[in-house]
């Protein structure tokens, strides 16, 4: 117990000497970094125009309001779209997202040494970078339009999919495996009879949750060219039309929060 | 009910999934109709696919020699105003998200206060990242102030929603005993409670700042500084071997802090 004598009575406290300084010390350097940060932060930053920003937030306000209402129908195919980017982004990402995840977990990998690396490789890489950013490559590669958004969905969704596949996976009961094996079932009936059952209610749940996930980058794929409704929304912006991105804004807000509500609903069912 | 005697004899049968017949059809089909009505409505270009097979190739080519030297200055750059952006916005979003977990936790906040919290905690929450930087560089102009406020918003709503969460489920009977003890509200949140979420409190942050810095690469894309602008400047320019290199750097980043949240998390908890 670190006591420290003063004026001959001891005296308890909570670290040693050195632990407290090592304590400062680790304080101090946090502190300085943090200081180095906003110091470059407000040295990019042109302060006259942070001076004006409540002038200017009330500007756009008084702009945005009233939303255009009438504007809503033109909003019914790119919502449509964004919904399909979604869903279908979730289905193609799930199909390769198993694979995936049954070479990456530890009990179900053909090998470990060499195979489970680059699973966990693709987990990591595709999950590293943002969808926005893979919807900019394919734009890129195959042309800008609803593809790209559901392409891009689909990789960014497969590392988070497999991720928490293979965790799942690596829960299993082993017991129930070992039972279907010892009936003398073959590695394909193992994997369906003793496997899959046990993870389908955690992949159920894995899906709609992505699917949850992939309604709110969807609506946003649109600033990059990528279809659904955000291509509406930087049109509106672009032309400075504000009542127009107010509208768009509450859509997004709607979809996201009705979105939420039904993947919490389900996974309530599921789970 | 149907008895084992009935049941001798049958092959056994897998049980589906969902018990009801009528729901269980009702869900596939309508899933198939929309299916169908999607695969329809989605306009797939296949020529202009099959030509980008050629510059898909090529890009996956320049994985295999990126370029970090030809705009070694601007990437350098770029990634440092990211991180620079990723640790201030984390550590002012963690210190304010912390008052707030405490407001939105029922069982230490009384209900007027439980109810601002936890709608600062909703807005937060629904708006996603890219359209707060759209309107904050509307408001506060270009550069990264746009993009530290932008990822401080977000991080409020993400750590307030599951720190409070963690207060909620604490242990009542630690706390009660500082409270007997006689102590007043600050040393009761001080002694009772925070060393009980501080070990949850701590592995979100790290995961938090995790997804500041993935964050913080595509803020660029509107203006709010950051890697974003140099990385969207290449993939224009079809600067293929660049933009493979800042994916790999922010690649490697990330997985250097997901060891690194690893290493720190085995050893609070």
């Amino acid at each position: 117990m670190p006591v420290h004598d003063w004026k001959g009575q001891k005296v308890w406290q909570l670290r040693t000497q050195r632990e407290s300084l090592a304590h400062w010390v680790m304080w101090l350097v946090g502190v300085a970094i943090f200081a180095y940060c906003w110091q470059q932060i407000s040295q990019a930053t042109t302060w006259a125009f942070v001076w004006d920003a409540p002038r200017i937030a009330g500007d756009i306000w008084t702009r945005a309001t009233p939303p255009r209402w009438e504007y809503i129908t033109q909003l019914g195919e790119p919502i449509w779209d964004t919904l399909n980017i979604a869903t279908m982004g979730t289905i193609i990402s799930l199909i390769l997202a198993v694979p995936v995840a049954f070479l990456a977990a530890r009990n179900t990998t053909p090998s470990a040494l060499f195979i489970r690396p680059i699973a966990l490789l693709i987990i990591v890489s595709t999950r590293s970078i943002n969808s926005l950013i893979w919807a900019l490559l394919l734009i890129a590669i195959i042309g800008p339009g609803v593809f790209a958004g559901v392409i891009a969905i689909a990789i960014r969704s497969i590392g988070f999919c497999a991720k928490l596949l293979y965790e799942a996976i690596e829960e299993i009961d082993e017991t129930q495996v070992e039972a279907i094996t010892a009936t003398g079932a073959s590695r394909w009936q193992v994997m369906a009879y003793g496997i899959v059952p046990q993870i389908l209610p955690a992949f159920a749940g894995i899906a709609v949750f992505r699917w949850d996930i992939n309604i709110r980058e969807s609506t946003v794929l649109g600033l990059v060219g990528a279809g659904g409704i955000g291509l509406q929304l930087s049109a509106s912006l672009n032309i400075l039309a504000w009542p127009q991105v107010a509208l768009i804004l509450l859509v997004i807000l709607a979809a996201v929060v009705i979105s939420e509500w039904v993947s919490a609903k389900v996974r309530g069912a599921i789970i | 009910m149907t008895t084992l005697d009935q049941k001798l004899g049958q092959p056994w049968k897998k049980p589906p999934f969902i018990q009801r017949a009528w729901l269980r059809w009702g869900l596939l089909l309508g899933f198939a109709a929309y299916l169908i009505a999607a695969f329809l409505t989605i306009e797939v270009n296949w020529s202009r696919v099959y030509e980008g097979l050629e510059r898909g190739k090529q890009f996956i080519l320049a994985f295999t020699s990126p370029d970090f030297v030809t705009r070694s200055g601007d990437i350098w750059e770029g990634m440092l105003e990211s991180i620079i952006m990723t640790v201030a916005a984390s550590v002012i979003g963690i210190a304010i998200s912390i008052p707030i977990a405490l407001g939105a936790a029922r069982n230490v906040a009384p209900l007027p206060v439980y109810l601002i919290c936890r709608s600062i905690i909703a807005i937060s929450r629904a708006l996603q990242e890219i359209i707060v930087a759209i309107l904050l560089v509307a408001i506060f102009g270009f550069g990264p102030l746009a993009g530290f406020l932008t990822l401080s918003f977000a991080t409020i709503g993400f750590l307030s929603k599951l720190l409070a969460e963690d207060i909620e489920s604490m242990d009542r009977v630690q706390a009660e005993a500082i409270k007997a003890s006689g102590a007043s509200w600050l040393q009761w949140i001080n002694y009772g409670v925070q060393p009980q979420v501080m070990p949850r409190l701590i592995g979100l942050s790290m995961y938090r700042i995790d997804i500041n810095f993935r964050e913080s690469a595509i803020l660029g894309l509107v203006g709010a500084g950051g890697i974003g602008a140099t990385l969207n400047t290449s993939f224009d320019r079809y600067e293929y071997d660049t933009a493979a290199a800042i994916l790999l750097i922010i690649i490697v980043i990330v997985m250097a802090l997901e060891y690194l949240s690893g290493i720190i998390r085995a050893r609070v908890q």
